[in-house]
């Protein structure tokens, strides 16, 4: 197998990372009535929000405690403390996510600590649950952010609980259309369940007559509270490390089983998902699913041969990546280069436990840039790229066709509803996949082989 | 009659920095610290600085810090280039927790060297984040010492996130500008040459302009910064005047050219019909050469044959719609004031990020009796102003768009994503055109209100 790390060069050439409280965000849009600070200088939440609403369509509030010279110099505390004033008046809501930044923790701040002298100085007033995450920008990729905040948010809520029948979903950063349709398949398996985060309403709201500052649905606090209570917790988080894991934080602290999952893409990983299902409701699988996955099937037949002249790279979110890369090779689209901007240590173990033998093996580029991957694409003779927006300059400067998928989608409309979860987001994928290479064929074939073939008869030689 | 003005806002810090015209009187409240916890609009001092700067087409634009700042900011704006698209790489030292902890010095030096021995640029924009003065690196001295060893300008943007708002970012970038045109050789002013400040050349709109000036006989040495070059950046110095068309942005940079190299300058506006014509007869009628006048004359014929009938078509359609306005700065928000009287439509809130105490004094004057007046606001404001007042349509940028369209309300792009011009002539045409597609659209019809 082979990896390569960003180590030959200091510089990073356009980015294929985004920085920790950006991943802290997302965890909290999808809690019921959550809002959201970040501690730190204005610019961070508004970047983000900026980011954000490009991709969901959506209004993304969060504060800022908007911290300036003074407070770089004299310490923040006093701006957190107006600001979760200020936010809590403005938004009324149940749970205030802190984030830190880059500035606060290199100041010094220590947000738990403040978050504990503001609740004491606000005794008798009824405060909503706030919950400190330390997400320095240079201490990882959205996905540590991410699942830090996703840790915070059970270590902080969840408590010992009645037993109960109840399932626990912890997901990865899914588009809100995936979310929704994980819920269904809980729902069609008869499965009760409690899914953390639920961005499915959150952030791809219903237009409705009545704009609500934060968006109804999200997961319930006492849904959370529960968590410790489930039989069972189906983390979606293969290459999830251990200390991120807030389904083994469940199972250590409180007991509950972990069952740790790929997302639900490609034909094995629905099949997986099915099976556990079975296992913990008792309940069979309903003729609809069985009629969904027959179909994917179908669809993999049909389009096989095409999928085989496909070579790809992948990049992305770590876990993303790796449930696309699932999907290619059941496939037979070749996944030559799997990217990913984390420094994630498990990704290269897990793709290597799939690939053929008989196959070239992928090339797996852990904390790379766009630059980086542009000259393996070259290097390697890729033809399709997949993965977020910012891999429009492979097209532009490479002339790779890009399928978009992940975060951020923000130069095309509807990144909230990309659907690639279960049998049927799979064939949804797979078609754009075999798509894409059959209208680059297509738009290229007459050319090339006139091009490889033709040549004018010679003057004279035949007679 | 007097307003209390506890009604503005649950926020007791924000209550004057809301006005409604004729209810309360100025000043407002700008040109301040955001109030935390707010969720002001704003971005930060790099935001700023990178706006301005960024639109150098032959330079390296190198962040200094985590990777955030320049993952964020990486090729999102419309900015076009008639060369070089260097500017189009987001380049990072993307500085991780051991620089943090022993200093990000050696990494930006190696950084610098990498890049200088990859692109060759002839100048290098060095961008420090909010943590890069916290851990006491000097960025003076590495660019310094970096500069001598290439033998190019390697120079320090002083754009720290938390050391002021985003129009202290406007004036790091000013200082950078004047820095990189201090570097010019002797210089006399030629005549008929001016240096067109302001525009960033947002879907070509700074060509626009320059192909009506040449039209007139003046020539543009350079626009700051829209697809201007260093090599074309060095030859501002022998202009004979600054016109400024974003003022919130560039009026520093005229100032000090004015101080500096004694350039006059005049401030104009390019967005809507009635302010290009009254700014290209000003800079006509600068020169103080008939035939520049008629030349300008002729221009302003033809072109408005060609364009205001499509603008009066659409009026058709749109007179009397209200509309909102959020954007950046004062200048604009002017601007589009004018622009929608064009139109036949009254703006019925306005409000900017950043602007200035003076242009909320011609916003005040120019706006009707009740408009709501607001400086740096946040989503809840706009969203209960709007609604109060009953817009139809709202300016602004990528974070209000989802807003106003959550409330039903039209929107019109006036930022720097936007990928058709909104200047000059022609661009007065697609505003118009693009409020029309905007307002009348036939999905309204199709939701609940």
């Amino acid at each position: 197998m082979n990896a390569d790390t960003k180590t030959a060069r200091s510089v990073s050439e356009n980015p294929c990372r985004m920085c920790m409280p950006m991943g802290g965000i997302l965890p909290f849009k999808g809690i019921e009535n959550a809002m959201l600070i970040i501690h730190g200088s204005q610019g961070c939440a508004t970047y983000m929000r900026r980011h954000m609403a490009e991709h969901f369509n959506e209004p993304i509030d969060v504060a800022s405690s908007s911290i300036t010279e003074q407070g770089t110099i004299y310490g923040g505390e006093v701006n957190l403390k107006q600001g979760l004033k200020n936010l809590i008046k403005l938004y009324e809501p149940e749970v205030v996510g802190i984030l830190s930044t880059c500035l606060a923790e290199t100041i010094g701040e220590d947000i738990a600590r403040i978050t504990s002298a503001f609740v004491k100085e606000q005794t008798g007033s009824s405060l909503p649950r706030l919950i400190p995450v330390s997400s320095p920008g240079y201490g990882g990729s959205l996905t540590e952010g991410y699942f830090q905040a996703l840790y915070s948010i059970v270590e902080n809520v969840s408590q010992e609980s009645p037993p109960h029948h109840g399932i626990n979903v912890i997901v990865p950063h899914i588009s809100p259309a995936d979310t929704r349709e994980i819920k269904r398949i809980l729902d069609v398996m008869g499965a009760p369940y409690t899914l953390l985060p639920d961005l499915s309403d959150t952030l791809d709201s219903p237009y409705s007559k009545v704009y609500k500052r934060i968006p109804p649905g999200g997961t319930p606090l006492a849904s959370i509270e529960a968590m410790a209570g489930a039989q069972a917790t189906i983390e979606f988080g293969e290459t999830l490390p251990d200390g991120l894991s807030p389904g083994k934080y469940l199972r250590d602290q409180f007991g509950v089983s972990l069952y740790r999952l790929p997302l639900p893409m490609g034909i094995a990983a629905c099949d997986k998902f099915l099976e556990l299902l079975k296992t913990l409701t008792g309940n069979p699988v309903p003729e609809a699913l069985k009629k969904e996955r027959g179909r994917l099937q179908d669809a993999m037949i049909d389009s096989h041969k095409y999928n085989r002249e496909g070579k790809a790279a992948v990049f992305g979110e770590p876990e993303t990546v790796y449930g696309i890369s699932r999907v290619l090779l059941e496939n037979g689209v070749t996944p030559a280069i799997i990217a990913t901007g984390s420094s994630n240590p498990s990704l290269k173990g897990l793709v290597e436990g799939l690939s053929h033998s008989d196959e070239a093996e992928p090339f797996i580029l852990l904390d790379t840039d766009f630059a980086e991957l542009r000259r393996y694409c070259a290097a390697k003779e890729v033809n399709l790229a997949i993965g977020n927006s910012d891999g429009r300059f492979l097209t532009e400067k490479e002339g790779l066709p890009l399928v978009r998928v992940g975060y951020p989608i923000h130069d095309r409309i509807g990144g909230q509803r990309i659907l690639s979860v279960g049998y049927t987001g799979t064939v949804m994928l797979l078609d754009q996949i075999t798509n894409t290479l059959l209208a680059n064929k297509l738009n290229h074939y007459r050319n090339d082989l006139y091009q490889e073939f033709y040549r004018s008869a010679g003057a004279g030689q035949f007679e | 009659m007097a307003i209390n003005k506890a009604d503005f806002s649950l926020i007791k810090e924000r209550r004057n920095s809301i006005h409604s015209k004729g209810k309360n009187p100025l000043p407002i409240n700008c040109q301040t610290d955001s109030v935390a916890g707010c969720v002001s609009q704003r971005a930060c001092v790099y935001c700023g600085a990178r706006v301005v700067l960024n639109p150098i087409t032959d330079a390296v634009h190198l962040v200094h810090g985590p990777i955030g700042c320049a993952s964020y900011t990486w090729d999102i704006r419309g900015s076009l280039s008639s060369g070089a698209d260097l500017f189009r790489h987001s380049f990072s030292t993307d500085l991780r927790e051991e620089d943090i902890i022993f200093g990000g010095e050696a990494k930006l030096i190696r950084c610098i060297d990498e890049l200088f021995k990859l692109y060759r640029p002839p100048v290098m924009l060095i961008y420090s984040t909010c943590i890069v003065g916290v851990i006491g690196d000097d960025l003076e001295a590495v660019c310094r010492n970096a500069s001598e060893r290439h033998g190019i300008p390697i120079i320090p943007v002083q754009s720290s996130g938390f050391a002021g708002n985003k129009s202290d970012g406007y004036r790091a970038a000013c200082e950078v500008l004047l820095r990189i045109i201090g570097g010019s050789e002797p210089y006399s002013h030629k005549p008929y040459h001016l240096n067109y400040l302001g525009d960033y050349n947002l879907a070509g709109e700074a060509w626009i302009i320059r192909n009506y000036l040449e039209e007139i006989g003046i020539k543009v040495n350079v626009s700051f910064t829209g697809d201007s070059r260093y090599d074309t950046l060095l030859t501002a110095p022998t202009a004979s005047l600054n016109i400024v068309q974003c003022a919130g942005s560039m009026g520093y940079l005229a100032k000090r050219m004015a101080e500096i190299y004694g350039i006059p300058f005049l401030n104009i506006s390019f967005l809507g019909l009635a302010d290009t014509k009254e700014s290209l007869r000003r800079i006509a009628y600068f020169y103080n050469n008939p035939l520049f006048n008629e030349r300008c004359e002729k221009l302003i014929h033809r072109e408005m044959a060609r364009h205001a009938p499509v603008v009066y078509q659409f009026r058709r359609h749109l007179a009397g719609k209200k509309a909102a306005v959020f954007v950046g700065g004062g200048f604009k928000a002017i601007s589009l004031i004018k622009q929608f009287r064009e139109l036949g439509m009254e703006v019925v809130m306005v409000g900017t990020q950043t602007g200035r105490q003076e242009e909320y004094e011609t916003i005040n004057e120019l706006v009707a009796e009740g408009t709501v007046v607001l400086d740096d606001a946040n989503p809840s404001e706009l969203e209960r102003f709007m609604l109060e007042q009953g817009a139809d349509l709202l300016v602004g940028g990528v974070k209000e768009r989802p807003l106003a369209y959550k409330l039903g309300l039209a929107f019109i792009d006036h930022n720097h994503e936007r990928k058709h011009p909104l200047s000059g002539f022609v661009g007065a045409a697609n505003f118009a055109c693009e409020v029309y597609q905007t307002v009348c659209s036939p999905v309204w019809n199709y939701v609940d209100k």
